[in-house]
């Protein structure tokens, strides 16, 4: 009883906050943004935060880390990063356009990125949705809106600013677009992003997320990133969560692809507290494919939990999922993979694959992946293992006289490497590859100028 | 036995078949020839009632009977035999089981009892003699982990279970070494008979030196191109399917 | 392409074979649920106090639960207080011979196919009818008694055993376990009872047939099988039954209790009326099946063949408590028209060494909808523990469903778990495969599901298998020609 009355508590605190502050979350905001509050709140308050009984929350049990107390960036806060010294995240040999988000909101001193292709728009959703709404107007909340997960209504509900990127027709926009998130803050903090990626007919874009913390304090961001993916679009989002061990993060994508299009999303989780990431992909056009890896690497108290969602509501197309978990010390894994063929989407290739080692004892992994196939003429298939590495090939390292630690070294980097192989972006492959080795190694696989963890 | 007259076939809107005629009698042996993707296992596909393909104009006369009016069982009861370039594999389901309903099928249809097991035993030890089948196999799942050379011997013995009138051999000579080939050949051989018609096709004129047909028939195109005897096929070994293209221009 | 969706449809429309009511007298109680109807069934039955304690404790639990929601089912309302808890056939029969049995019963096992006569001759196969819930007949009680195997009704196991029923009921299946648990602890009318000493290997198979009669009776039986250090036993349980239109709910437990390096093997193949090619009618069937490894090295394997029940919500499990123990799950399920199945198995590994596999063919036609869900737990102890699963879908046209929930949780380093799971059609070049070669369609698709299935099949004992393949056959084929 006492368990349902504090749940009840920690919703209302939410809910409190932001009928509190509406006039605050309002000011400035575009009415695009304005508009979708109040149908958000209530979707919010209908199930509240997501405790064990939620069944997409099984894993992963969110009280814990939104009972904290924060203190709320409802507005714009002059946050000091010396962009010069922050990113030096830098990964040798990556030309990128680098764009900096501090606490959830696009930083003040960014520079306008030069030679842009034409059309091309960057920069901070606040500020497009309110000078160019025309840009925003129909995508924003299109598909966040038909989710049913109370976390993304919260976001809907305080959203303000974040990442916007809009790529217009037949447009290749080869350099990609680097993101830096950045928490920073002297006391507890909770943030809202919301990010708006559209990517149009026949173009190609490339976008890359890192994660990062720069104090060491408890923080929780609530992220929404929507992707639309044009139709002949193909479209590359990365994201590398490398942040310290008490900052949690829910993270909710989701992507629409339309006819031929090509989606990679790949995911790799190095350092951080908790981490919940929500990946919804509509296959809304035949012959789309779809990419979609992710990895994960945990050690102490670490929780990570990627839930996937693949709708395939057209005939004709592929989808295919590589999910790696490596899990060391007190670490908690879980994975939640959907495929759903609806009925007609006839010639549907859809692949899962999810496979985890345990380091010790005290680790822990669940996975869940489904299948809902309501189509015939389908291939799908899922497996899901956990246990070690595979002891024949030690011996076999080990018989032509390479020594223990370093034949475990090798195999659990080539079990990684599976999923590392499909980034598509040359130095940021490898780049990802060496962060991977240092983090096996029981080395911070911190970028330079980020603060300890 | 088999008359085929301005046979027009397609396959996902795609005419393969463009005006075939073929007229063969009991006991002839003809032989098929063509470069890939000339048409020639459509054909034999829809000779045997293979339902994706989309019949646009022409007639198949079979004993009298229009060929084209009836279903794939059907036309196998009333001894119309394929033995596929790629036998598919059906797992779970044990050789000797499927081919015992095969031949009792065929006994039912021409209103015979179905053989008792000791016949069936008798019969199949018999067969599988001929084509040198490991006894193993008919143990086994249909067609399941079988090699290419042991499916194609599979279908021979198939054949020599079933006796049909008409065989159609697609390819069966792909993938086999020179002793399985002269297997597979004198299982053939032996099964002729001045009742039953052969057609074989193949890419290459090797399989024509152990099965001597009776008639060579090139098809290029969807096209029989030319028919001659059977040094038609030394001629092609010789010149090539280029050859064909000035030729038939 | 479009006659072969004829023929599919038309092959897997076959009606249920098994269809028909037989009419004998039945003693009922009126419909509802309350402490009384309780206090009513235990008194009826002559039943101890620790019984009517036990029945009215997990009533008191039910009243408190909800129906469970989260199957891939749509379950219509079920109205509690409009079913009949209790009914007995009047006449208590206690027949030697077959020629005292009420010759409507005769009659119902001669529609079946499996006379009784010849269940007694056959192989060995003690049967203890069950219909309407209270035992009938029991046959070849006096040779396994020579070996000291109880096998009796249930009810008369709590007369003459009460000890050991007091000992284990509810051990496997607590009363509070889950919603239609706690509903046949409460209500239970019959069932049976296995148990096998230390060292003794069960002589034959032992068989139970289950039957709904009475319309409007609930089913609610209750087996308890215990089965004491390096014993074996296999059990066999099949069910068929007629055909009615209003929904007939069936709520039945299964507790199973392995002792050191002790064996059991339980083989099930279930054939309730399914409902109408529309959805009409048809057997809800709610069961918890347990059993609990709890000695060393001992073994319990379910094996399930699933055609029938317009609903079914089942999942044999097994609890490895003893190091060295195993569990087995082996399944085929088959859905047609507007049927619906959400079965699997929960695997709970608790000690070291313990080993499970899991393989379940879903088969899907019609409207349907068929789902295999299941948990696999490695608990931190449960050091060196395996799994493995095999989760198979197959088909047949494109208005069925076929859905995979697995849930595995492992927490330890030493332990391996490996699912995999597929979903396919029915091949199109396999059936003109079997066409070319003079098979007809209908027989060829008997033909490949049978062999798909067919490593489950194998499992289960040799004549229950011919029944299996004969069910699965009937489910999908039969009308063409």
């Amino acid at each position: 009883m006492t368990l349902t009355a504090n749940k009840i508590a920690l919703s209302e605190k939410y809910t409190e906050l932001f009928h509190a502050h509406r006039s605050m979350l309002d000011a400035g905001s575009s009415s695009l943004l304005n508009r979708m509050r109040d149908i958000a709140i209530k979707r919010f308050e209908k199930t509240g935060i997501p405790g064990f009984k939620n069944e997409n929350y099984k894993y992963t049990n969110l009280e814990r880390v939104f009972d904290k107390d924060y203190r709320h960036i409802l507005e714009y806060e002059q946050v000091d990063v010396d962009l010069n010294e922050a990113f030096r995240c830098d990964v040798p040999q990556l030309d990128t356009h680098v764009v900096l988000l501090v606490n959830g909101w696009y930083y003040a001193k960014n520079q306008p990125l030069q030679n842009l292709p034409k059309g091309v728009v960057v920069g901070s959703l606040k500020q497009v949705a309110n000078e160019q709404p025309e840009l925003v107007q129909e995508y924003l909340n299109r598909q966040a809106a038909l989710s049913d997960d109370p976390i993304v209504a919260l976001n809907t509900a305080f959203a303000q600013d974040g990442f916007f990127m809009h790529v217009p027709d037949h447009v290749v926009f080869e350099k990609p677009v680097q993101v830096i998130n950045i928490m920073r803050s002297q006391d507890a903090i909770f943030a809202t992003q919301r990010n708006l990626i559209v990517v149009g007919k026949n173009s190609q874009a490339k976008v890359i997320f890192c994660d990062h913390t720069m104090s060491s304090r408890d923080f929780l961001t609530n992220n929404v990133t929507e992707v639309f993916v044009g139709q002949d679009a193909v479209v590359d989002i990365y994201t590398v969560q490398n942040q310290n061990n008490q900052a949690n993060s829910v993270n909710s994508s989701f992507f629409k692809q339309e006819a031929n299009s090509n989606l990679l999303s790949s995911v790799a989780t190095l350092h951080g507290g908790l981490i919940r990431n929500n990946l919804k992909v509509e296959m809304a056009g035949e012959h789309a494919e779809a990419n979609l890896y992710g990895m994960s690497f945990t050690d102490k108290k670490q929780h990570v939990d990627n839930f996937t969602n693949i709708e395939h509501a057209q005939p004709n197309c592929l989808s295919n999922q590589v999910y790696k978990y490596v899990l060391d010390e007190d670490s908690v894994g879980a994975f939640a993979g959907r495929i759903h063929v609806v009925r007609d989407a006839q010639k549907t290739n859809a692949f899962q694959r999810n496979n985890n080692v345990l380091l010790t004892d005290s680790a822990k992994m669940n996975t869940k992946p489904q299948l809902i196939i309501d189509a015939d003429d389908v291939k799908c298939s899922h497996g899901a293992t956990i246990g070690q590495i595979d002891e024949e090939a030690l011996f076999y390292l080990r018989a032509r006289g390479i020594g223990e630690a370093d034949a475990r070294m090798m195999l659990m980097n080539a079990f990684a490497h599976e999923v590392v192989q499909n980034i598509r972006v040359e130095p940021l492959r490898d780049r990802i590859d060496e962060l991977v080795e240092k983090r096996l190694r029981g080395e911070l696989a911190y970028c330079h100028s980020c603060d300890r963890h | 036995m088999l008359t085929i007259k301005n046979l027009r076939v397609a396959i996902e809107g795609k005419e393969i078949l463009k005006g075939i005629n073929l007229e063969i009698k009991a006991g002839e042996v003809h032989a098929i020839m063509g470069p890939n993707g000339s048409g020639k296992s459509t054909l034999g596909n829809v000779l045997a009632g293979k339902e994706e393909y989309e019949i646009l104009d022409g007639e198949i006369w079979y004993e009298g009977e229009d060929l084209l009016e009836l279903s794939a069982e059907d036309r196998a009861r009333k001894g119309l035999f394929l033995g596929f370039q790629y036998p598919v594999e059906i797992p779970g389901v044990p050789m000797v089981n499927f081919i015992k309903t095969s031949v009792n099928e065929h006994r039912k249809f021409k209103g015979l009892e179905p053989l008792t097991a000791g016949e069936f035993l008798k019969l199949m030890r018999e067969k599988k003699e001929l084509v040198h089948l490991d006894s193993q196999l008919t143990n086994r799942s249909v067609n399941e982990g079988f090699s290419g050379g042991e499916k194609k011997k599979n279908e021979i013995f198939q054949m020599a279970m079933l006796e049909p009138k008409l065989a159609i051999l697609d390819e069966t000579d792909s993938g086999l070494d020179i002793d399985a080939l002269r297997i597979v050949s004198d299982g053939v051989n032996a099964l002729k008979h001045p009742e039953r018609s052969t057609i074989v096709i193949t890419h290459y004129q090797r399989l024509l030196e152990y099965i001597v047909p009776d008639c060579v028939h090139v098809l290029y195109q969807g096209k029989i191109v030319k028919s001659a005897g059977k040094e038609l096929a030394l001629e092609l070994e010789e010149k090539g399917y280029d050859w064909l293209k000035t030729h038939s221009l | 392409m479009e006659e072969q969706d004829k023929i599919l449809q038309e092959v897997t429309s076959q009606e249920y074979k098994f269809g028909f009511v037989s009419d004998f007298e039945s003693d009922s109680i009126p419909k509802g649920l309350n402490e009384d109807v309780i206090r009513t069934i235990s008194a009826k039955k002559n039943e101890p106090e620790f019984m009517l304690q036990f029945r009215l404790d997990a009533y008191r639990k039910w009243l408190k639960m909800p129906i469970p929601d989260w199957a891939y089912l749509k379950i219509p309302p079920i109205d509690f207080q409009d079913i009949i808890y209790y009914s007995a056939p009047k006449k208590k029969p206690q027949y030697e011979s077959l020629d005292e049995v009420d010759p409507d019963l005769i009659e119902t096992f001669n529609k079946l196919g499996i006379p009784l006569e010849e269940q007694k001759v056959l192989a060995g196969v003690a049967v203890d009818a069950v219909i309407d819930s209270v035992s009938v007949k029991t046959t070849f009680k006096e040779t396994l008694a020579e070996k000291g195997v109880i096998f009796c009704s249930f009810s008369e196991a709590v007369k003459e055993h009460p000890d050991l029923v007091k000992k284990y009921l509810g051990m496997s299946v607590p009363t509070s376990d889950n919603f239609f648990a706690a509903l046949n602890s409460a209500v239970f009318s019959d069932g049976s009872f296995c148990y096998i000493p230390k060292g003794v290997r069960c002589p034959m198979e032992l068989s139970t047939y289950f039957r709904i009669n009475a319309a409007g009776t609930g089913q609610f039986e209750r087996t308890l099988i215990v089965a004491e250090d390096d014993s074996y036993v296999s059990y066999l349980e099949g069910c068929t039954a007629p055909m009615r239109d209003e929904n007939q709910l069936h709520a039945a437990v299964v507790e199973i209790i392995a002792m050191d390096r002790a064996e059991v093997k339980y083989s099930t193949v279930q054939n309730w009326y399914p409902g109408n090619k529309e959805g009409k009618g048809g057997v809800y069937n709610f069961v918890t099946k347990r059993g609990i490894c709890r000695g060393e090295s001992s073994k319990i394997s379910w094996t399930q063949v699933e055609t029938g029940s317009a609903i079914t919500w089942k999942y044999p499990s097994v609890i490895m408590m003893g190091d060295n123990s195993v569990g087995e799950f082996n399944s085929v399920a088959v859905t047609n028209n507007h049927q619906q199945a959400d079965t699997g198995t929960k695997m709970i590994h608790i000690g070291k060494n313990t080993k499970s596999t899991i393989v379940s063919k879903g088969i899907s036609a019609g409207l349907s909808d068929n789902s295999y869900r299941g948990l696999v737990k490695v608990l931190p102890g449960a050091v060196n523990s395996r799994n493995f699963s095999q989760c198979d879908s197959l088909l047949l046209g494109s208005t069925c469903g076929a859905h995979t929930f697995p849930y595995i949780e492992v927490g330890n380093k030493s332990s391996i778990v490996e699912h995999e799971a597929t979903t396919s059609k029915i091949g199109e070049d396999q059936i003109f495969y079997c066409n070319q070669r003079g098979i007809s369609t209908e027989d060829a698709i008997g033909m490949i599901v049978n062999g798909y299935a067919k490593e489950v099949l194998n499992k289960l004992p040799m004549e229950f298998a011919v029944e299996a393949q004969k069910l699965l056959a009937i489910s999908l084929e039969g009308s063409v020609g």
